[in-house]
C-alpha cells in the first residue's frame, strides 16, 4: 500500500531489464500492424538506413515506461498522465534498463509525480518520461 | 526563418481525419499486453486495457500498395512536407477512463500544430497532431499530443 505520509520525493521505484529480442520486435510490430521495415529486417536496417541493428520501436520503449508506474501503483490508485520522448534508439539484444522515481507530492490532490526513464547499457538515458498519478481516487 | 512551410501546407493545421471507431476486444488486448511485456494479470487476461494500449487499436490498417518501400505509410493528415526524416517525438496521455473488453471507442486525429525553427544544424520542422478518443456515448477516454521533430 503507497502511503502519502511517508512517501518521499526521490524514493526509487522497481525497474526491470529488458533485452529485446527478435521475437519480442515481431510481437510488438505485429500487434500494432507496423510493417517498417527497421523494425524486422536486418538486412534493410543495417545496409540501406545504416543502423547498427534492428530498432526497437519507440513506443514500445514509452510502454516498458508505463510498466515501471502501474507495477508500482498496483491498485492503490491511477494513471493520469503519462508523457515521454524517444531521444535516442536502441536495438535488438541491447540491455535496457526501465525505471523511475517520486518527484513530486501533492497532499491535497492525493497526486504524486514520477520520473521516468530507459537508459541503455552505456548508461544513456535513450527515453525520458514522466508520470501523474492519483492515489486513491479515480480520475475525475 | 527560412519560409520551408507553405501557405497551403499551413492550411492543414486544425484538419481532422474522419472518425474511427474501433471495438475493444479481450483478445486484442491480451495480443497487446503479451506483445509489450505486461506483468499485470489483469493486462495479460485482458480485463483491462494497458495505458498505451490505444496505440496498437488505432495504428492506420493500410492496403499493401499505400506502404512505402521501407514499409511506412504516408500520414494523410500531413502535407507533403520539404523536409522528410523524421527525428525524436514526443508524446503526451491525459487519461479520463480505464479502457476494458467490449468497449467501443471512437478516435479523431487533429493536426494541431506545425511551425519551423532553425537549429544549429539547419531548418526544423514540428507538428504537433492530438487524438480525443472517446466512447460513441461522447464520455472522454483519453487525449493524447504527440509532437515530432523533421528535419
Amino acid at each position: 500500500m503507497i502511503d502519502l505520509e511517508t512517501l518521499a520525493v526521490g524514493t526509487v521505484l522497481p525497474g526491470r531489464e529488458h533485452r529485446p529480442d527478435e521475437v519480442d520486435l515481431f510481437l510488438y510490430n505485429a500487434a500494432l500492424w507496423n510493417a517498417h521495415r527497421i523494425h524486422y529486417d536486418q538486412a534493410y536496417a543495417t545496409g540501406v538506413e545504416g543502423y547498427p541493428g534492428l530498432v526497437v520501436p519507440g513506443p514500445q520503449l514509452g510502454d516498458w515506461l508505463t510498466q515501471v508506474v502501474l507495477e508500482w501503483l498496483g491498485d492503490d490508485g491511477v494513471l493520469v498522465e503519462f508523457e515521454y520522448s524517444n531521444r535516442r534508439a536502441a536495438y535488438a539484444g541491447e540491455t535496457l534498463r526501465a525505471g523511475g522515481r517520486v518527484s513530486r507530492i501533492d497532499p491535497e490532490r492525493s497526486e504524486v509525480g514520477l520520473e521516468l526513464e530507459v537508459r541503455n547499457a552505456r548508461d544513456e538515458v535513450i527515453t525520458p518520461g514522466s508520470a501523474i498519478v492519483r492515489l486513491g481516487g479515480t480520475r475525475a | 526563418m527560412s519560409g520551408l512551410l507553405t501557405p497551403e501546407m499551413l492550411a492543414h493545421v486544425g484538419r481532422s481525419r474522419p472518425p474511427r471507431t474501433e471495438p475493444v476486444t479481450r483478445r486484442d488486448i491480451r495480443k497487446y499486453a503479451i506483445a509489450s511485456g505486461q506483468r499485470l494479470r489483469k493486462y495479460l487476461d485482458g480485463d483491462e486495457a494497458p495505458p498505451l494500449f490505444h496505440v496498437a487499436l488505432f495504428w492506420d490498417v493500410v492496403e499493401k500498395d499505400d506502404l512505402l518501400p521501407d514499409g511506412v505509410s504516408v500520414d494523410p493528415l500531413l502535407p507533403d512536407l520539404p523536409l522528410k526524416r523524421a527525428m525524436a517525438g514526443g508524446i503526451t496521455v491525459r487519461y479520463h477512463r480505464p479502457v476494458r473488453p467490449g468497449d467501443t471507442l471512437v478516435a479523431v486525429r487533429t493536426l494541431t500544430d506545425l511551425y519551423e525553427k532553425t537549429g544549429r544544424s539547419g531548418a526544423l520542422l514540428f507538428y504537433e497532431v492530438t487524438l480525443e478518443i472517446t466512447l460513441e456515448s461522447g464520455e472522454p477516454v483519453l487525449t493524447e499530443k504527440t509532437t515530432r521533430l523533421l528535419r
